[in-house]
């Protein structure tokens, strides 16, 4: 099991909990895990989500490989100027 | 309304055109005559990105009306280098990297040789207060400044 | 992770300082930027625009201006396409608006006319007829309960119930025990600052020329930041294949996130069409100001606690943004990096976008960050102040580095914060003597920089010289730079190799010039090209010499044979193997395509000495000094560059750099005359200090340096003012009036 970080916000949406525990071996993996455990979350990660592995920011990448050895953080999807 | 028909001189050559009564020297420079080096960053002469020599006066061509060019003379840009052989300021520019995005230095350039052809030894001050009519939003003026310095440090020992 | 193996860390090219390709262009008036192609044939395009700052639009009657000789188009909203997704549907009703005008300025309807005079004339014969409703640009106004509702039904699903109903977005990020933490503290100091909204203020303005036939297939010129990203939108906004738009970009004359999106481009293809013929727009100034996207402007709260000895114990920051008449996103990146220099145990930060009516908001280098920073950096100078503590020795006591739990949640890999602040300590500049009404400040600075979607293509030549096709418009020197890596993997001179930003129709897919990304995500997919060509080279070097490709490397800029062979042929050059190339196998190219991730965090510190004249109120800067990690450096001067040019954006924007609105929601200083960007007399020598902290996620060690120099100066330039002035700034632009003003109340 992979332990995903929520950002405070966010946690309402997944009955409060900051830490959402997802069977997951990849992003996209991840990302439909915490869809369908909290459908709430699921307009959010529409408009888009960074995932951040051991500090590393990745915008997209379904396909980058997790492990319960990971630090995995959701956070909003990056731009710049 | 009529139109005026001017003849000048730009960059040395003679040139002619018609012209509408509000068209600014400026317009004319880029639409009539398609000397586009000189830019229009505002219009209302605030960002000297248009600065031309006007009968020796360096002005910013947009407050210009083209009609006043009538029996003149116009250095622009495009008369800077020498064939191609790039008149020092030019060259120190390109060396300095005193440019980023490039849309300001045509006006910098001819604003920075009227300086020099004044005053071959301007002090930083000096340099920073002429140039104040010429924005530029890239560089922080600080590589444009020291360029001007070291091109004006080459023409002296030329 | 690592991108390879082993980080470079020797170079030939990388490092030195070398003349940029477009540089002859640029310095005698060649290069064209936006306005400077025309067409045979062209029309000139014009904008009607709303003189209300919001206002229903009852009817527009362009009969009359259709009517006009040498008026060959009218266009309104409902002459563009009606794109499903809310974002595109958003940059259209920017365009042009739909039932309502949303700010002064906002455009309404559009002419192409066969001169500019005819279009000028056009445009006053189009009648308008407006409701005039009541307006907000106040961000603390609009969200309130009780404001004029700007846009509908535009909350989001995390705005918690009972918010006022311009409210579009509500975010929370943080960790640890608040209340415990502020009882830890000696002292804590809790305000409340303001910050004006401010233009990117780039010299050129918006500019394009635009040619689209009946059956959707066209062409366009224009200044953007991303071709790619201006095909997309048009093609979404005037329901065109994306194929069937091919879509240049001029030299772009600043962008700085203003030119991230589009204003004027599917107007142009709509009039073009509808006209049949080629039409150019080109933006008044007066129009960038009203109508392109400024920065938001900002409300904030800032509560910090620390202990005598200097230890921050708890932080929290309320951030309210408002982004203009369109929802936007930035607050997140205000709430994310308000306190990523500190290694904090307690810390909170929330966020809440509103609407106004305003000009919608477009990035601007760092978006967010800037007045997120400005207010924690401010509280906490005025604690070191108050407990008489050194304002580096806490920010160095409290710096977050490798295993801090960052304040936006993940934590933190290598990052060089603690290297730049004592880079600032050990400066000259720090313990330079000030004089009387002198202060000194320094602020930290963060930005995340990012990579994004690249592709690069690698040509070798038949004479050993090497082109680069790449898809991102240059704006600071980036061609300069990727040639440099080119030429670095291939190991042969700078010279030999020409870099091109090509159309959209000659590259896959690439992000828009921002994030910071380009010299990282660029000179990746450049470097990887590069390899690819040299294993290519290797193969044709092993087939002539009848021997194993495994058993040939390449080495200063040739193929030699390795292992066993090592010694049996002469190494073979790059211009050796190209001149054989047709010969050997055809032609010989790298190519390279990643969505890259991986670019390194990046850390500033600035260090502003100031003096203010307690007459008038007015700031001079004396002395700047920019730190930062910028990771490898691959052109200093370049990089110098963006560390002075986000400085002296950040001096424009603590000190005179505002949006005006009038009561009646007008826009009162839409010229540089009264919006004052910093001019050359304003300013000292801005002083630089690269630090290379090299980033892991590239070959080279690149990370980015765009966007992270205009944190830091807000706070700094408030925090030596304030010191200067003996009274704690907390509203921007400090411009006199702001200051003598705060003097005469202290």
């Amino acid at each position: 099991m992979v332990q995903v970080k929520l950002w405070g916000s966010l946690r309402d949406l997944a009955d409060g909990q900051e830490m959402v525990e997802v069977e997951a071996s990849n992003f996209k993996q991840v990302l439909e895990q915490l869809e369908a455990k909290h459908p709430a979350l699921g307009p959010r990660i529409k408009r888009g989500v960074s995932l951040a592995l051991d500090g590393v920011i990745y915008r997209e990448a379904w396909f980058t490989p997790v492990s319960e050895e990971n630090e995995v953080v959701l956070m909003p999807y990056m731009v710049g100027g | 309304m009529k139109n005026f028909h001017i003849n000048t001189t730009v960059n040395g050559d003679e040139a002619e055109f018609i012209c509408e009564p509000d068209e600014t020297l400026l317009d004319v420079l880029r639409n009539r005559l398609g000397m586009t080096g000189s830019k229009e960053g505002c219009g209302t002469g605030d960002c000297g990105a248009c600065s031309v020599i006007l009968n020796d006066r360096l002005v910013c061509s947009c407050l210009v009306l083209a009609a006043e060019a009538e029996g003149g003379k116009v250095d622009t840009i495009e008369g800077m280098a020498d064939g191609d052989k790039l008149h020092p300021l030019q060259k120190v520019f390109i060396e300095k990297a005193a440019l980023q995005c490039g849309v300001c230095t045509p006006g910098i350039l001819v604003a920075a040789k009227a300086l020099l052809e004044k005053n071959p030894d301007p002090s930083e001050t000096e340099i920073r207060y002429w140039l104040a009519g010429n924005l530029c939003r890239c560089t922080g003026y600080d590589k444009i400044i020291k360029a001007v310095q070291d091109a004006a440090a080459e023409m002296r020992s030329a | 992770m690592a991108f390879d193996e082993n980080v470079k860390t020797e170079f030939k090219v990388i490092g030195q300082r070398v003349s940029r390709p477009d540089g002859i262009d640029k310095v005698t008036g060649k290069a064209l930027y936006g306005a400077d192609l025309s067409a045979p044939g062209m029309l000139i395009g014009r904008v009607l625009r709303s003189p209300h700052a919001h206002a229903r639009i009852k009817k527009i009657d362009t009969s009359a201006s259709e009517a006009m000789k040498g008026v060959k188009a009218v266009v309104v909203n409902s002459d563009l396409a009606e794109p499903e997704d809310d974002f595109f549907r958003d940059v259209k009703d920017n365009c042009l608006a739909r039932d309502k005008a949303l700010y002064d300025g906002h455009a309404v309807a559009a002419v192409a006319a066969t001169s500019r005079s005819i279009a000028r004339a056009a445009i006053r014969a189009i009648k308008v007829e407006y409701e005039e409703l009541p307006s907000v640009t106040d961000v603390d106004e609009a969200m309130k309960p009780d404001a004029p509702v700007v846009q509908e039904g535009r909350a989001d699903e995390t705005v918690p119930a009972g918010s006022g109903p311009n409210v579009t977005t509500y975010l929370e990020f943080g960790h640890g025990d608040l209340e415990a933490g502020f009882a830890k503290a000696d002292k804590i100091i809790e305000r409340s600052f303001k910050t004006a909204a401010t233009h990117q203020g780039y010299i050129e303005p918006h500019a394009c020329l635009a040619s689209m036939g009946a059956d959707g297939r066209g062409d366009l010129w224009c200044c953007t930041q991303g071709q790619y990203n201006v095909r997309t939108i048009c093609a979404e906004v005037c329901g065109i294949e994306a194929t069937q738009l091919r879509v240049t970009a001029s030299e772009i004359g600043g962008g700085f996130g203003g030119k991230t999106t589009c204003f004027i481009e599917p107007v142009a293809l709509a009039l073009s069409r509808k006209s049949g013929k080629p039409v150019k727009i080109v933006m008044s100034r007066e129009e960038v100001f009203r109508a392109t996207g400024p920065t938001v402007s900002s409300s904030s709260d800032v509560k910090v606690g620390m202990t005598k000895d200097g230890r921050i114990t708890a932080a929290s920051a309320k951030l309210r943004y408002q982004g203009g008449a369109f929802p936007c996103g930035t607050v997140e990146f205000g709430a994310q990096s308000a306190f990523a220099a500190y290694d904090l145990e307690a810390v909170r930060s929330y966020g809440w976008n509103t609407l106004t009516n305003r000009p919608k908001e477009a990035a601007y280098r760092a978006p967010g960050a800037p007045m997120a920073i400005y207010a924690v950096e401010s509280v906490v100078d005025e604690l070191c102040q108050e407990l008489g503590l050194d304002p580096l020795d806490v920010r160095l006591k409290n710096a977050a580095k490798k295993g801090t739990l960052a304040s936006y949640g993940p934590t933190f890999n290598d990052i060089g914060l603690v290297a730049t602040l004592e880079a600032a300590k050990a400066h000259p500049h720090y313990a330079a003597p000030l004089g009387e009404n002198q202060g000194r400040g320094l602020s930290c600075g963060f930005w995340f920089n990012f990579g994004g979607n690249t592709c690069v293509s690698l040509n070798v030549n038949h004479d050993g010289t090497v082109g680069v096709v790449e898809g991102n418009p240059d704006i600071g020197g980036s061609r300069a730079s990727i040639s440099m890596m080119a030429a670095e993997e291939l190991d042969i001179p700078y010279e030999k190799v020409r870099t091109v930003i090509t159309d959209t129709n000659s590259l896959g897919f690439n992000d828009v010039t921002d994030g910071s990304r380009v010299t990282f995500a660029v000179g990746l997919a450049t470097i990887e090209a590069a390899r690819a060509a040299k294993r290519e080279m290797c193969k044709r070097a092993a087939q002539i010499w009848g021997i194993d490709a495994e058993a040939v490397v390449w080495e200063d800029g040739a193929a030699k044979p390795s292992g066993p062979n090592a010694g049996d042929h002469p190494p073979m050059t790059l211009a050796e193997i190209a001149a054989d190339m047709d010969s050997t196998g055809g032609p010989i190219a790298g190519h390279h395509e990643v969505n890259a991730d991986g670019a390194g965090v990046s850390f500033g510190v600035h260090l502003v000495d100031t003096e203010v004249d307690p007459e008038t109120g007015a700031t001079k800067i004396l002395r700047y000094t920019v730190f930062q990690d910028a990771g490898k450096a691959i052109h200093p001067d370049y990089v110098e560059g963006q560390m002075q040019g986000g400085a002296v954006q950040g001096i424009g924007w603590a000190l005179n750099e505002e949006y005006i609105y009038g009561e009646d929601g007008r826009l009162q200083n839409p010229m540089f005359l009264d919006y004052r960007v910093p001019v050359a007399s304003d300013l000292p020598a801005i002083d630089t200090v690269i630090l290379e902290i090299p980033n892991p996620g590239h070959p080279y060690g690149v990370r980015g340096v765009g966007e992270t120099s205009i944190v830091p100066p807000l706070a700094a330039i408030s925090n030596a003012v304030s010191r200067a002035a003996d009274v704690r700034m907390s509203e921007l632009p400090m411009s006199p009036p702001r200051v003598l003003k705060a003097m005469s109340e202290r």
